[in-house]
Parts: structure tokens; C-alpha cells; sequence
């Protein structure tokens, strides 16, 4: 079964209208709660008067922030990765004297139904002093920028402006700055990753059930890790024990990362349940969920890379300032540093590098994981320095990179910014997407048309990238910052009839979970995928889990259940063993069978064994009955995809139109569970890269309002603007977790933004263009061959 | 998003339509509703009552009388693009493909379009090289409005307090004339950042008559008359056609994040060339 393109066993309820979303639960008496929110990015709330919306049809109840401050239930909203020196502000739950970012809480009405609720809302009388912002992640470095968070009188100067959270370092500074002392040539970018909103199709969402008896909470939720949303709202946000706490994510429509974090709209929801006695459901409106779901990227880089005589790469020197956003989003602080600094070796044998990177608080929505998360930044900045490399050294970029690759015998390589790369193959990985796209052909095209000067530019892009997904190991993420284990759990419950009931940490929103480690369960013991469950996503029914993000599920999920079948398997051996009175070593499982190695008159079928467990009639001595495993697995270290990817775009001269003509992607995420599934993820992931090369961006004014709030504004990529993707495979296996599976739902928002915007760059070679900022919209291109005016 | 509270009402002719308009000062006329609706919603737009003229029959249909097309303010985009105006408006029809997508299509009204009046929406500018007329029926009875003098300003248009925008008269094209719709689409919302409408009439290889008409570019739609005078009596060679458009002007473009001004009369130029162009290759074909 591992291997085969099985299909999606979630997709007939979905495709059907039958998923139950968030959204879709109703209980007796429940009520509904809409959040007020600042239509100001920096303002000084003045007063917060109630009375007319407390006073209006159909309400339950209003509470401000003042309110939730003087509740002994309520809490704040805690971040959760901590650098040494990060500048730790307080996050309320709704906002009590200062709003920071259009979108920030200040009020929540409760009402009978969703329509009286926000007629309510607008009748919340709210005092503003509008104060000056700064939403730019570089400007607000500045000493003398609005400062978002005051912490009050007695505040200790920071040695530092107050907007800067966190000043972070990696690699040798010296060393590096000997390598570009001896360097035989510097080429320099400096490049703005674009602040992208995430759009998972499914709005954030909250119904909390209050049993004031039992003391009970049960909060259904968009989430993405049940258990860490419980265990952060029981450490910070509502004042209720974790065991008091159940929280189901039901289906989930798409989250990208944006459900991850823990925000303050859903612990409201749940206060507000155990204050009005009623359930309370919460769901955002698409502008809501524009304004409020942590956005992702929005960094400035300048950059240089230091060559030798022979284009040989000898430093990389980086500084970044990345935005926070105006709090600290639950895992922000890990973004920009070690989901980011860690990778900019790239796929290249480079001796010296240093990083720096600045994070700031801004007066815009936070910050924080977004599909690649940290990668995509990296790859585009290592993969447009390699460009630029070319440039000066007047080299083709495919071989720049060929020269720089970590050769195959180097592995395992140790790269200067921290990592251990375990393995990795770069160089057939570009052979074979410069051989699916026709390289030199391509080449020749565009030489052709670049001196005949008729038909449309043509730019040629390539981006060979690596990332690190499946962050681990625990102990490593712990000692630096992150205040969660980053390991995996799977339950195996074998029933008496040899059906199989798995329990898994992993916390699937789209990928296809119930399909794949079905498929693991049925390669591993031999029976059918029908006779396979997989529960997930309910804190009362799973073990404690981390959940699915930063594509760890296979590679780490996938590697628990892997380890849980192993110990059913061997369990299940003895029980054979005792049953055949044969020895345990010479028991073999083949086929959903247990044999006698040389005998093949003797076995004993997996149901007689299953039956015998529970039965427990005849067992080993000393042998528990029951057939069921759970394994923690705590991975040795992340895994390292690769690929190679070529985009081909097509220019109009006349108006800087880009047309994607032809995207070639080559990925190696070691060995594949279900390839159509794969296909899928490097579908959905080139085309979110695409769209940030493209289209997208988050675009606040002078005042701090999002001017891109809405999908008239902020475009998403569309299908007949892509075009039908080229996709293949190299394989590398993973040597250290046993699968050989590395993750592969964010290499395509990974690898594409850089490929992109490296074949637009391309073709406008004519006009002596070295860079352009994404998204590469018409008039930035069409500026660019106009003379950059 | 929740609109707020409002009345809603259905009328069953235009004459009723007419008459609770008058009863109602703070109320909208809803038909297919994609302007109106999303704006309600997001309380932009919060209408104490709605008039729903969408069963209307007399609204409703497409036909040709002799070289004159009726267009009732009911036609859906997607009926107009396939529609007999296919044949004898083809300009309307082209514009009509191009909005936005099916379901809008399906969905969304000529009548409610017009007379929601966004520069940035496709018919505007089809409707005025074409030379279209507006009927318009209210209380003081029925009147008709040139094309020319319908868009009156940005979101406005000649249809007055308590009347109703009933059906459009397009002219059939004649023999030797050929129309073209060119836009250039903003990525998210599908308007168009510019869009050109061209007519071109030919005779005996030389132009007899010709009309560009824009939208998207500035916030009133409207005819580009000195291209227009400047075309005809040109053999509409791609050099006629190119000084024609360098007379092209527009005092005050469209800004905004995605495209500057600078930018959209660079783009009003360029798709004013591509559309004259395909119209004479029509016009000529």
C-alpha cells in the first residue's frame, strides 16, 4: 500500500457537503459572540461605553477588555518560543487602554443570533486618540519610530529601541568577515519578502460549551494542534485545568499555519461561555479573518555573497529585519531566526556565514508560521545571491550552482548556521528539471528573441532549495526557545477481530491523514485499509500530540505509527510464537500471517492472534492480554526535502504583463506514502509560491490600515492564470526515521517564489534589471523597462 | 459578513417598481445584486429597503428590431454573451465574456451594472462606442438617455431619484464595421485596470467612422472623441491607428495600489491600439 496513488478516503463526505465544520455544529441555547475591533492601528482607548448595545435586541452580554482584566477566569494570550534577550509584551485577550493593529479586540457582544450580534456590535461606543504608526518592519528599528509596546515607567532601557523584540545571531561574524576580506569578488541583494495574508478557504472558528457542573470546557475549533491549544489555554488564557479542558478540531478547511497559533478570539469565546452559562460561537467573517489571522513573511534583507577567482562561494553575510506585528504570535519569535537563519547555507558548501536578523514590533496584524515558514525567506534570499553570484562572475546560474553544491559524499554536512544536513543528492535533481524544461533550447529562444527584439520576453528561472521540516529534536528546539516537545504520538488499538483503531498526535487539515496512515497500518500488517480507523483531533480520545505543521506529519507522525505497528508486530509475534510452540526469533509476519521460518505447514492467522490477545486464554506467561501500542517518537533530527525548480515566463513589452508559461518542479522528499497525494502538495504549494511572486500582498497605508483587507484587493493566485505544472521526483530516503519519508507540503511555497522572480529578472535582462521585489506586478516590470522611473 | 437590518420588497412590474421607490426614500434597487450585495455586507452600503425587480418579465429578454438591439436591464452577462448581440452587437457580447467569472456571469445584470456605474466594470465602455441609449422609466414617465451623457460621475449616472433604468438600445453593427474589447484585468477583482471599446466602420479602404470609448482608466467612462475624429478618413494602417492613439488623454487617470495613473494611461494607450486594430481586422475581415 505505501507507494500507491490510493484515493482520498476523506473526499466523498467533502465532496458531498457532509464534512461538519466548526461552523456547522449547533447546541441547545447557544448564543453568538462578535467582536468589536479597532478600526485604528495605534490609538489610545479612551473610554469603552456598552450601554446602548447592552441595551439592544436580542443581547446576551458585552464585555471589554476591562472587564475580561478584573475576571478571575481571564487570562492573556502567551507566546510560545523565547529567545534569551526577546522583549516579552503582554498580549490581553481583548485590549484594555491601547489598540495596536486594525483588528485588535476591544469588546465582544453576545447575542441570540449572529445578525443582532453585530448590530450590537456597532452601537459599542469606543473613545479613540488616534496615535501615529509605523508598519514597516525596517523603519520601526528606527529610534524614533511610534513605539508599539510602552512598558511603563519603570521599564529598563533595553540597551535597544523599544520596538526591536529580539536582535539574533548565527554563525561566525569573524570568520565571515575574513572570507569577504579575501574575496575575489562581493555581489549584493537587497530584497523585501512581501507580507502575505494566509486565505485558508475555512474562516477561523470557536464553539465553546461551558458544563458548570462537571466544570467542564469543550471548545470545537479551527485548529491545527488540539493539545497545544488546550495546554496553552490552561498555562495562560482562561483560568480552567488542562484536564478540564476538551478541544475537538472537527474538520478544517485549509489552515497554512494560521491555525496553529493560539489567538485571543477563541479563549473569548470560552470565557465568555463559562460566564453567560450558555455555549458561545464564534465564527470570523472573511474580513475578520484577513485583518486577525497572523500573516506571514513581511521582512527586509540586504545580503552579499563573497567569491573566489573561479565563482567558488566562499561567505554569506545576511541581515534581516522581520516584522513581529504588534504582539507576539504564539511560536513568531522561531520564524525569522530558526526556522530561517538556519537554512541560509542553502544547498551550497559554504564556509563561512553569519546572520543577523532584527525583529520588530510593528503596528500591523502579528506574525507568524505561513506555509514554509521561514524557508520560502531563506530559500529566496540564498537563491537570488547564487543569481546575482552569476551575474558578477558572468556565469550561467545552473552552473554557479553545480560549482557550490554540497557534494554527495560530503553528507552528513554540518552546515555553519547549526544544521546537520543527514543526506541530500542536488545535482541530479537539476539535471532532471533542466532536462523536463529543455534548458538550452529555452536558452536559445530567448537569445533569439532578445536580439531579434519581436514576440514576447522570455526569462528562464531556476531555484535549488533545500529546507528543514519536521523541527526536532526536542531536547535541541527546547535549549533553544521553543517551550513545547517537538515529537510525535500514534496509538495502535488492534480490535479482538483484528481491525485496527489508530490514535494519532498528528491533527490533519486537508492533507489526507485518514488515507495515508491507513495505507502505513495496511503496508505494515497486511490487512485491508477498510479495516483501518484513524481517530485524531480530540483531545478526550488521543494521547497528547503536537500536531500537523511545518510538514512534520508523515516524516514524524508517520514515523510514531511506524514505531506503534512495529510494537503491535512484536507483541503479536510472541503471542504466535506461544500458539505454535515455535521460538519467538523464527516467528515471521508476512502477508497478515505469522509463520515458522522453514516450515511452511505452520501458521496462524492475524484475527486468531488478535482474538487470543483479548481472549487471553492461552498466552505467554507473564503477558499482558490486549493488543495495543502507543509510541512517542522523538525524531533525531529534522529532514531535509530538495528539489529543483525551472519557471519559464513570457513578458509583454509593451506592458509588463508576466505570463508563468511553464513551471518544471523536481522534488526529493525521500520515500512517498501516496503520490497523489504528493502531487497535490506540490500543487497547492507552488501555486501559494507563485501567488507571492506574483500577485499577492498585504499592503498597509501610513496609518496602519490593511488597504489589501479584502479579495478585490489582495489577489489570490487563480487557476487560469498558472499553468499545468511539470512535476517529478528524485529520491533520497531519510536515513534516520523509519519510513526514508522527508515532508513535502511546503516545498513548493518554498522553491517557487525564488524561481519565479528569477525567470522575470531574466527576461529583463535587456533592460539591465539585477532585482525586483515581488510581487512582480505589471507596473513594477513595466517600470523596469521604462527606465526604472 | 451580516448587513444590517432592511425592508424588503418584490415588485411585479415597473410600474409598481416606480411607485414603492417613491414610498421609500432610503431604498435600492436589487437585481442581480453582485454590486449591492457585497456592499451590504460589509456595510458599506445599508439600503433601508430593497426593491427586488428581478422577476420582472417585462425587464427581462434580448431581441432585434430591424438594426436597432433591445437589451432588457434584466440580461444576465452570461445571456448577453450568448446571445443574438453576438451577431449584431458583438462589442457588448465580447465585453460580457469577459466579466469576471461564471458564476458572476450567471448572475450578474446589465441594468444593475450600468447603473451601479464602476468605471472599472466592461460594459461602460462597449456601451459608448456602440452608441447606445438608455431608457429610463419614473414617476414623470419614460425618457431615454444618450450613452454619452448616461455616466455622469463616479458611481453616478443620469438615472434619477425614484426611477428605474428599464432596457438599453445597442445599434446593430452595419456592413464594413467591425468592434473589439480589449481590457487589461486586475488579478483579484477581475475589473479592468483599463479596457478598451473600439467601433470601426471602413469604406472603400478608407475609415467613414470610428469610436474608442474607456473604462477602468479614469472614474467617469467615457468616449475618447479626438481619437475617434483623428481615425476617421485614415487608411487604419497599424501607423493611422498608433498617431490616432497618441492623441489619447485623460486628465485625471485612475490610482490606486495596484496601478498608478502614469501607468494606467500607458495601458489606456497600449489596449486602445489593440482594440482599433482587432476591430479593423473585423471591420475589414
Amino acid at each position: 500500500m505505501i507507494g500507491e496513488a490510493v484515493k482520498r478516503r476523506e473526499d466523498p463526505a467533502l465532496v458531498m457537503g457532509k464534512g461538519k465544520y466548526t461552523d456547522d455544529f449547533q447546541l441547545p441555547e447557544m448564543t453568538h459572540a462578535v467582536i468589536v475591533r479597532s478600526p485604528y492601528a495605534h490609538a489610545k482607548v479612551v473610554s469603552v461605553d456598552t450601554a446602548a448595545a447592552a441595551a439592544a435586541p436580542g443581547v446576551v452580554a458585552v464585555f471589554t477588555g476591562a472587564d475580561i482584566a478584573a475576571s478571575e477566569d481571564g487570562g492573556h494570550v502567551p507566546v510560545g518560543w523565547l529567545h534569551p534577550d526577546l522583549r516579552i509584551v503582554p498580549h490581553p485577550m481583548l485590549a484594555v487602554d491601547t489598540v495596536r493593529y486594525v483588528g485588535d479586540g476591544v469588546a465582544v457582544v453576545v447575542a441570540e443570533d449572529r445578525y443582532l450580534a453585530r448590530d450590537a456590535a456597532e452601537l459599542v461606543e469606543v473613545e479613540y486618540e488616534d496615535l501615529p504608526a509605523v508598519t514597516d518592519p525596517r523603519d520601526a528599528a528606527d529610534p524614533d519610530a511610534p513605539v508599539v509596546h510602552h512598558l511603563g515607567a519603570d521599564e529598563e532601557d533595553p540597551g535597544r529601541p523599544l520596538n526591536v523584540a529580539f536582535d539574533w545571531e548565527l554563525g561566525d561574524k569573524d570568520k565571515t568577515d575574513a572570507a569577504f576580506a579575501k574575496a575575489h569578488k562581493v555581489a549584493s541583494i537587497e530584497v523585501r519578502n512581501n507580507r502575505l495574508i494566509p486565505h485558508a478557504v475555512e474562516p477561523r472558528a470557536a464553539l465553546a460549551d461551558f458544563d458548570d457542573i462537571k466544570g467542564m470546557l469543550t471548545l470545537r475549533m479551527t485548529s491545527q494542534n488540539p493539545h497545544v491549544h488546550r495546554l496553552l489555554m490552561a498555562l495562560a488564557s482562561i483560568n480552567l485545568p488542562e484536564h478540564k479542558i476538551r478541544v475537538i478540531a472537527p474538520e478544517v478547511g485549509g489552515g497554512f499555519g494560521s491555525k496553529i497559533h493560539l489567538y485571543p478570539d477563541e479563549a473569548i469565546a470560552a470565557w465568555c461561555a463559562m460566564r453567560v452559562h450558555r455555549p458561545v460561537k464564534w465564527v470570523a467573517t472573511r474580513s475578520e479573518t484577513n485583518l486577525t489571522d497572523a500573516h506571514g513573511r513581511d521582512h527586509w534583507t540586504k545580503a552579499d555573497v563573497a567569491l573566489d577567482e573561479n565563482g567558488k562561494i566562499l561567505g554569506f553575510r545576511y541581515m534581516t529585519w522581520a516584522a513581529m506585528g504588534s504582539y507576539l504570535s504564539t511560536f513568531a519569535p522561531s520564524v525569522p531566526t530558526y526556522l530561517y537563519g538556519t537554512l541560509l547555507s542553502g544547498q551550497y558548501d559554504v564556509d563561512a556565514i553569519h546572520v543577523r536578523t532584527i525583529g520588530t514590533f510593528t503596528h500591523t496584524t502579528p506574525v507568524d508560521a505561513y506555509r514554509g515558514a521561514g524557508r520560502p525567506e531563506a530559500t529566496f534570499n540564498v537563491e537570488r545571491l547564487l543569481d546575482a553570484a552569476a551575474d558578477v562572475m558572468e556565469m550561467d546560474p545552473t552552473e554557479i550552482r553545480r560549482l557550490n553544491f554540497i557534494a554527495p559524499d560530503k553528507f552528513p554536512y554540518d552546515t555553519q548556521v547549526a544544521l546537520q544536513y543527514d543526506s541530500g543528492d542536488y545535482e541530479p535533481a537539476l539535471d532532471k528539471a533542466l532536462e523536463m524544461a529543455g534548458y538550452k533550447d529555452l536558452r536559445a529562444e530567448q537569445k533569439k528573441r532578445n536580439e531579434s527584439g519581436e514576440g514576447k520576453l522570455l526569462g528562464i528561472g531556476i531555484s535549488t532549495y533545500i529546507e528543514a521540516c519536521g523541527i526536532a529534536p526536542s531536547q535541541v528546539v527546547g535549549a533553544l526557545g521553543a517551550q513545547a516537545g517537538l515529537w510525535e504520538s500514534a496509538k495502535v488499538r488492534v480490535h479482538p477481530t483484528g481491525q485496527v483503531t489508530v490514535f494519532t498526535g498528528s491533527s490533519p487539515h486537508g492533507q489526507g491523514h485518514e488515507t495515508t496512515f491507513a495505507q502505513i497500518v495496511a503496508s505494515k500488517l497486511g490487512v485491508a485499509m477498510e479495516q483501518v480507523e484513524v481517530v485524531h483531533s480530540d483531545t478526550e480520545k488521543v494521547q497528547f500530540g503536537m500536531g500537523t505543521y511545518g510538514s512534520r506529519s508523515i516524516p514524524v507522525g508517520g514515523s510514531a505509527l511506524s514505531e506503534s505497528l512495529d510494537r503491535v508486530v512484536a507483541k503479536g509475534k510472541k503471542i504466535a510464537a506461544h500458539l505454535m510452540e515455535a521460538a519467538e526469533e523464527d516467528v515471521v509476519f508476512e502477508n497478515n500471517n505469522f509463520g515458522v521460518k522453514g516450515v511452511p505447514a505452520k501458521s496462524v492467522g492475524w484475527g486468531d492472534v488478535t482474538l487470543m490477545a483479548y481472549l487471553a486464554h492461552n498466552l505467554p506467561e507473564d503477558m499482558e492480554p490486549g493488543l495495543e501500542e502507543t509510541a512517542f517518537y522523538n525524531p533525531a533530527n529534522f529532514v531535509y526535502p530538495f528539489g529543483a525548480h525551472v519557471a519559464v515566463v513570457e513578458i509583454d513589452r509593451e506592458t509588463g504583463e508576466v505570463d508563468l508559461v511553464r513551471y518544471v518542479a523536481i522534488d526529493d522528499c525521500g520515500e512517498v506514502i501516496n503520490p497523489m497525494i504528493v502531487e497535490g502538495q506540490v500543487h497547492g504549494g507552488l501555486a501559494q509560491g507563485i501567488g507571492q511572486a506574483l500577485w499577492e500582498e498585504a499592503v498597509y497605508d501610513e496609518n496602519g490600515s490593511l488597504i489589501t483587507g479584502t479579495m478585490l484587493d489582495y489577489a489570490l493566485p487563480r487557476a487560469h492564470r498558472l499553468p499545468s505544472y511539470e512535476t517529478g521526483h528524485t529520491c533520497t530516503p531519510c536515513p534516520h526515521n523509519p519510513l526514508g519519508a522527508k515532508g513535502i507540503g511546503e516545498t513548493g511555497s518554498i522553491g517557487s517564489p525564488a524561481a519565479v522572480t528569477s525567470a522575470v529578472v531574466d527576461a529583463l535582462q535587456p533592460f539591465g534589471v539585477k532585482h525586483l521585489d515581488m510581487p512582480l506586478t505589471p507596473e513594477k516590470v513595466w517600470r523596469a523597462m521604462n527606465g526604472g522611473a | 459578513m451580516y448587513p444590517a437590518n432592511f425592508e424588503y420588497y418584490r415588485a411585479e412590474s415597473v410600474e409598481e417598481a416606480v411607485k414603492l421607490l417613491g414610498e421609500h426614500e432610503d431604498a435600492k434597487l436589487l437585481a442581480g445584486g453582485h454590486s449591492l450585495i457585497p456592499m451590504m455586507k460589509l456595510r458599506l452600503a445599508n439600503p433601508g429597503a430593497l426593491i427586488d425587480v428581478g422577476r420582472i418579465d417585462e425587464l427581462k429578454g434580448i431581441s432585434t428590431d430591424g438594426d436597432v438591439c433591445h437589451v432588457g436591464a434584466l440580461a444576465t452577462h452570461n445571456e448577453i454573451a450568448g446571445s443574438v448581440l453576438n451577431h449584431s452587437t458583438p462589442l457588448v457580447a465580447e465585453a460580457a465574456s469577459k466579466i469576471a467569472d461564471p458564476a458572476v456571469r450567471n448572475k450578474g445584470t446589465i441594468g444593475g451594472s450600468i447603473a451601479h456605474a464602476d468605471p472599472a466594470s466592461d460594459l461602460p465602455a462597449t456601451l459608448l462606442a456602440a452608441g447606445a441609449t438608455m431608457h429610463i422609466s419614473g414617476p414623470g414617465g419614460n425618457r431615454e438617455v444618450a450613452a454619452k451623457d448616461f455616466f455622469t460621475d463616479f458611481l453616478e449616472t443620469a438615472v434619477g431619484e425614484g426611477e428605474i433604468l428599464t432596457h438599453i438600445d445597442v445599434p446593430c453593427l452595419g456592413d464594413g464595421t467591425g468592434s473589439a474589447y480589449s481590457k487589461m484585468e486586475h488579478p483579484a477583482s477581475g475589473y479592468a485596470l483599463v479596457g478598451a471599446a473600439a467601433v470601426l466602420t471602413v469604406n472603400g479602404g478608407k475609415c467613414t467612422a470610428a469610436s474608442l470609448a474607456l473604462n477602468g482608466a479614469a472614474a467617469i467612462p467615457h468616449v475618447q472623441g479626438a481619437v475617434g475624429d483623428a481615425l476617421v478618413g485614415s487608411d487604419l494602417s497599424d501607423d493611422a491607428i498608433d498617431a490616432a492613439v497618441d492623441k489619447l488623454s485623460i486628465d485625471e487617470p485612475m490610482a490606486d495600489v495596484y496601478a498608478s495613473g502614469d501607468y494606467r494611461v500607458a495601458l489606456a494607450k497600449v489596449y486602445a491600439k489593440r482594440a482599433l486594430k482587432a476591430a479593423r481586422d473585423r471591420a475589414n475581415g
